[in-house]
Parts: C-alpha cells; sequence; structure tokens
C-alpha cells in the first residue's frame, strides 16, 4: 500500500488552497485526488465574472481564478492524480480510490476533506405532477452550455432565486433562449442583487417572489408549469395558479455538501449545515482529518473558500509535525437568537492563533442590527450591521487577548439582535 | 421617473430618478455616496462584461470560455454575443489570448479565461 503525508480529497479551489496551505508549512509529501480530468472543480464551469474580488481585488471568472491555484500547485510541485474518484475513507485514514489505471489503496497520515457539494435534485422536493424530460439542476444546465456547448431548452422556467439560477438565467438568455420567469419561495431572494440587477432586470426577466411551482406539466418532454403565489407560511394560494409554457425547467434550490465519504470516515455531521462538525482548526470528530470549502458549509464567494482551505492545509501540517498535542479544551460555539449557525462550532483558546474568524449565517433577513459576540452571559463584542441576509456569510473575528479576562469560559454565543433591544 | 437597484452593496437601495424644474436630474433612496456615483453611470452610459464561450478544436472539452477584456456599452451586448457564434479556436491556447481584436468596434479585446492544451500535448 502507498503511503503519504497529506491525502486531499478533492482538486476545486478548496483543495488547492489547503495544498498550497500544507506545503508552505514544509509538508511536502502530499496527493490530491481528483475525480475530473482537470484541476478546478465548480469553477470551470462558472465563467461568468465576480470572482476574487476579495482575494485579489479584481474580478476575474471562474476559470481564470482557479488557474491562478492551478498554476500555484504546478509550480510547487504538488502531486495531483487526475480522473481519479475516491470511493471510500477509513477512520484510520486509509482511502480506497478508482482511476482508469485500476484501484488505489493510498495510507494517509492526515486527509483534508475538499469535495466541494451538490445541488438538491428535484426528488427532494415534492412537485405533483409528471416527470418528464426537461427538468435540470441549474449547475447541470452550465455544465451542460458551457462545457460542452448544448443549449438544453428554450423556453425556460426557473424554480428557486439562488445565484446559480441568476447565473443561468443570463446565460440562456444570452444564447438565444427565453427565460419566462424565475420563481422564488421566499418572500427574498438568496442571490446577491448585483445578479439579479444584471442577470435579471437587465434582461426584463420576471422575479416572482412568494411564488411556487404547484405542477409539472408533460407527457415526455415537459410543456409548461402551473406557478401559484404563497402565503407567510409557504401554502399555496387558492385561485393564484397560473400556466406557464416552457420547454425546461432548471431547479436552483440550494446545494448540499458532499459528505458520504466522510460519514464513512467517522466524521460527525452538522445537521444544519450538512457538513461536518469541527473545531477552531477545522479539524473533524475523526483526528487528523480535515475539511473545508464547500464540503464543510456552503459559500458564495470562493475567496473565502481559498482563505479556510489555507487555514486548514495549514493545520492539517501542524498535525503532521505533533500529531498528539497536550490535552484539549474544546469550548462550543453556539448559535444564538437569529444566527443559524457557526464554522467552528467547537474552539480551544489554548492552541488557537492570535485570531480566529467565525464564519456564520443568519436564518432570515434582519435590518438595522447588531452582531454580537458572548462569553457566557458577558458581551464581549458588538457590532452594528445595516442588513444582515441569510445569503451572505458573515463573519467575526475572535481575539486570544479576548479570553484574558475570561479564562474559565464554558460557551461562545454568537446573535443577531434588533437594534432597539441591543 | 425610473427606479434602479444599487448593486455596491447588499443593502441594494432602491434609486429613484427623476428630473426637476430646471431638468436637473435628482436621484434618490441611496444611502450613501456610491449610490449616486452608480446611478450616473447606470444612465449615462451603462456597461457589462460579457462572458461566454466559443467552441474548441483539438482540447479535452469543446468549449472556450472568453469575456470581454473591459465592459463594453450595454447596447452593443447582442451584437458581440453574435460575433461569438461563428468563432472556432483550435487548442492550445493561454488564458488572456486575444480571440477578436476590437470586438464590433467597442475597443475592447475578446480574451480567453482558460488554459486548454492540444489533446496532442496531453498524450505526449
Ligand atoms: C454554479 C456555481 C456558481 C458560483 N458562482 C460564484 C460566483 O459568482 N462568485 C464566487 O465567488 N463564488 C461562486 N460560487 C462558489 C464557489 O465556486 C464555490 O464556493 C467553490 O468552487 C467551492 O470550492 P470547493 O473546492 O469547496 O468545491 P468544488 O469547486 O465543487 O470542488 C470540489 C472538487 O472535488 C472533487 N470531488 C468530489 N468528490 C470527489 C471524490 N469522491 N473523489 C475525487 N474527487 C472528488 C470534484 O470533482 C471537484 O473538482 C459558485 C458555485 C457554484 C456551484
Ligand atoms: S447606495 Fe450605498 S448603501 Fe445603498 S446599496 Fe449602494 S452602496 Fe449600498
Amino acid at each position: 500500500m502507498q503511503t503519504v503525508d497529506l491525502a486531499i480529497i478533492g482538486g476545486g479551489p478548496a483543495g488547492m488552497a489547503a495544498a498550497i496551505g500544507a506545503h508552505e508549512q514544509g509538508i511536502e509529501d502530499i496527493v490530491i485526488l481528483e475525480r475530473e480530468n482537470a484541476l478546478g472543480g465548480i469553477l470551470n464551469q462558472c465563467i461568468h465574472n465576480g470572482f476574487g474580488l476579495h482575494a485579489f481585488k479584481e474580478e476575474l471568472t471562474g476559470p481564470e481564478y482557479a488557474e491562478r491555484y492551478i498554476r500555484k500547485v504546478t509550480e510547487l510541485g504538488i502531486p495531483v492524480k487526475l480522473g481519479t474518484m475516491v470511493l471510500d475513507i477509513t477512520p484510520d485514514k486509509e482511502i480506497t480510490a478508482v482511476n482508469p489505471k485500476g484501484m488505489l489503496h493510498i495510507r494517509a497520515k492526515a486527509i483534508i476533506l475538499a469535495m466541494g457539494c451538490r445541488e438538491r435534485p428535484r426528488g427532494a422536493l415534492n412537485i405533483p405532477g409528471t416527470r418528464p424530460v426537461g427538468i435540470y439542476t441549474a449547475g447541470t444546465a452550465q455544465k451542460f452550455v458551457n462545457l460542452n456547448g448544448y443549449l438544453p431548452g428554450r423556453e425556460v422556467v426557473i424554480l428557486g432565486s439562488g445565484d446559480i439560477g441568476l447565473i443561468m438565467a443570463r446565460r440562456m438568455t444570452l444564447e438565444g433562449a427565453e427565460v419566462k420567469a424565475v420563481v422564488e419561495l421566499m418572500p427574498y431572494s438568496t442571490g446577491l442583487k448585483r445578479n439579479i440587477v444584471q442577470c435579471l432586470d437587465d434582461y426584463d426577466i420576471p422575479l416572482l417572489l412568494s411564488h411556487t411551482v404547484t405542477e409539472i406539466i408533460g407527457r415526455h418532454r415537459i410543456e409548461g408549469v402551473k406557478v401559484s403565489a404563497v402565503d407567510e407560511n409557504q401554502m399555496p394560494v387558492p385561485g393564484s395558479e397560473q400556466f406557464i409554457s416552457c420547454d425546461t425547467l432548471l431547479l436552483s434550490v440550494g446545494l448540499l455538501p458532499e459528505n458520504e465519504l466522510s460519514m464513512a470516515a467517522d466524521v460527525s455531521l452538522s445537521p444544519v449545515t450538512g457538513g461536518a462538525v469541527v473545531n477552531e482548526r477545522l479539524e473533524t470528530t475523526t483526528p487528523g482529518i480535515f475539511a473545508c470549502g464547500n464540503v464543510l458549509h456552503v459559500h458564495d464567494l470562493v475567496d473565502f473558500v481559498s482563505e479556510e482551505s489555507m487555514l486548514a492545509g495549514r493545520n492539517a501540517a501542524r498535525y503532521l509535525q505533533n500529531p498528539e498535542p497536550a490535552s484539549r479544551r474544546e469550548i462550543p460555539i453556539r448559535s444564538g437568537q437569529g444566527v443559524r449557525y457557526t464554522v467552528p462550532s467547537f474552539m480551544d483558546p489554548d492552541t488557537m492563533d492570535e485570531v480566529l474568524t467565525i464564519r456564520f449565517r443568519v436564518n432570515n433577513v434582519y435590518r438595522n442590527c447588531y452582531i454580537c459576540l458572548y462569553f457566557d452571559a458577558d458581551r464581549v463584542y458588538r457590532r452594528k450591521a445595516r442588513i444582515l441576509t441569510p445569503g451572505e456569510m458573515e463573519s467575526v473575528v475572535l481575539k486570544k487577548e479576548m479570553f484574558t479576562e475570561h479564562k474559565g469560559v464554558s460557551s461562545i454565543t454568537i446573535t443577531a439582535e434588533e437594534a432597539t433591544n441591543a | 421617473m425610473k427606479t434602479l437597484t444599487c448593486i455596491n452593496c447588499p443593502i441594494g437601495c432602491l434609486l429613484t430618478v427623476s428630473v426637476d424644474e430646471h431638468e436637473n436630474q435628482c436621484i434618490k433612496g441611496n444611502l450613501c455616496k456610491r449610490g449616486i456615483v452608480y446611478a450616473k453611470a447606470e444612465l449615462t452610459n451603462p456597461t457589462r462584461t460579457v462572458t461566454s464561450t466559443v467552441r474548441l478544436r483539438n482540447a479535452a472539452v469543446s468549449q472556450l470560455p472568453v469575456k470581454t477584456s473591459s465592459p463594453i456599452p450595454k447596447g452593443t451586448m447582442r451584437a458581440c454575443m453574435l460575433a461569438l457564434k461563428y468563432i472556432e479556436v483550435s487548442a492550445p491556447v493561454a488564458a488572456g489570448d486575444v480571440i477578436i481584436e476590437n470586438v464590433c468596434g467597442t475597443d475592447t479585446d475578446i480574451i480567453a479565461t482558460r488554459s486548454m492544451p492540444a489533446i496532442t500535448d496531453l498524450h505526449a
């Protein structure tokens, strides 16, 4: 069996940044395992621009952003196995993979999970009606158009107003299709404002908020959908139904971390994010297995994926250099009022770096509120925010010095509170 | 009166633009100065970066992603897309290579955004 210090599963932006982070800390015996025939992950099909504004202060397209990291990985001489699909990981870090040359067994001293996420399929959605041809997830349509040059339809309805759906509304319009409507269940879009303006408003594509598809019609190929308004409990309003004819329905109803492998490795998953439960070093509940990028929690900006993943790489290096640190404290980081989840969900003030970024999402749209940080019942930090939306990841920074006055802290809580009662 | 959504931050102020009796433009609804700058640009000369693909031969995938090297006037986007429709490129290509010079007289080039080796190189 082949052995390696660090195996990285997935060669998207997360896997590449993790490899670079570990390499910078002196780890050279690395392998990146990627099932596609190219590095870059989902970025290869995201040909639109808007990547890298935070990391490079430039607007790059997905492939351009990926290429910066591909070049770095190549320059550093980090070994990559393309066309290699990982099938299994055991808790003691034995990896089984397959590629055109056959089966591969690798024993790693540390593993970084960077498998990205997948789109929620329609099965999870329970729309009544038939199951005709012409229904795709937005990401699948994106792959067809941008990598294979094949337009999946001419008259399109999009369910869900996440960024991928918005981006595809514009893309299909520019390629000559007619996008009849984007239908969103919630009273707000989870997509970026900029995408609503530049992908929908620019082309006069209607965005139907508080609406949903209530029936799919068509025998072989989809012929149309019924769309209804919904009330505040997200139940269809009787009598509001309208028929929209279409030959294609795109689903953009959210992403789920791809964690089958993590489960095989005994990694505990968070029921909220669908990703691994990690401490401040991005280490999962299985020692020596780390997670970063979209497999950990769904990110909207790749810049933060890269940042988080560099950290995972550095921490994996630290683990390899000292696999059994002194006893660890695990202080839980709780999602308080208004907060849906935090990453990490545990931390240790003794082993943390000088600063630790905690990323989180809120569970609703909040205007004029405070982001607060509590050590037990004491508020140690707060910051005003004009608007918080579930679609945009937020962060607060923990500083080591905050703990000097709170040595015995037993839990940390993050909240989003209306300004009036703060 | 016209309305616009400012895209410079997640607040997304709804900007209303009206013209007063002295023919002066009056922009309201912005919470900060960037909203005014944005509305003025959108009203006088809205521009967008076009990203698309062109056909690619001799490579592992059949499409090469491309973009305009800088934003072009919104009104020229359709013509630009049409110009891309019949282009075919052969690998190898490097990101940044000019695919069409001065597309539709916009003084902007269409450039490749991904490097693609030729299939023959891959097997070498
Ligand atoms: C359609 C779409 C549009 C987006 N638009 C934007 C945008 O405009 N701006 C922005 O900043 N961000 C955008 N993002 C977000 C950004 O692209 C992602 O956050 C980022 O790509 C996540 O990186 P990752 O490495 O975690 O995952 P991925 O890019 O998905 O990479 C995961 C990699 O792991 C590989 N893999 C998975 N399982 C296995 C296995 N078992 N064995 C081997 N390899 C495996 C996959 O093949 C893939 O290459 C978008 C995301 C999507 C999906
Ligand atoms: S005007 Fe200012 S505050 Fe309002 S959306 Fe634009 S940038 Fe944000």
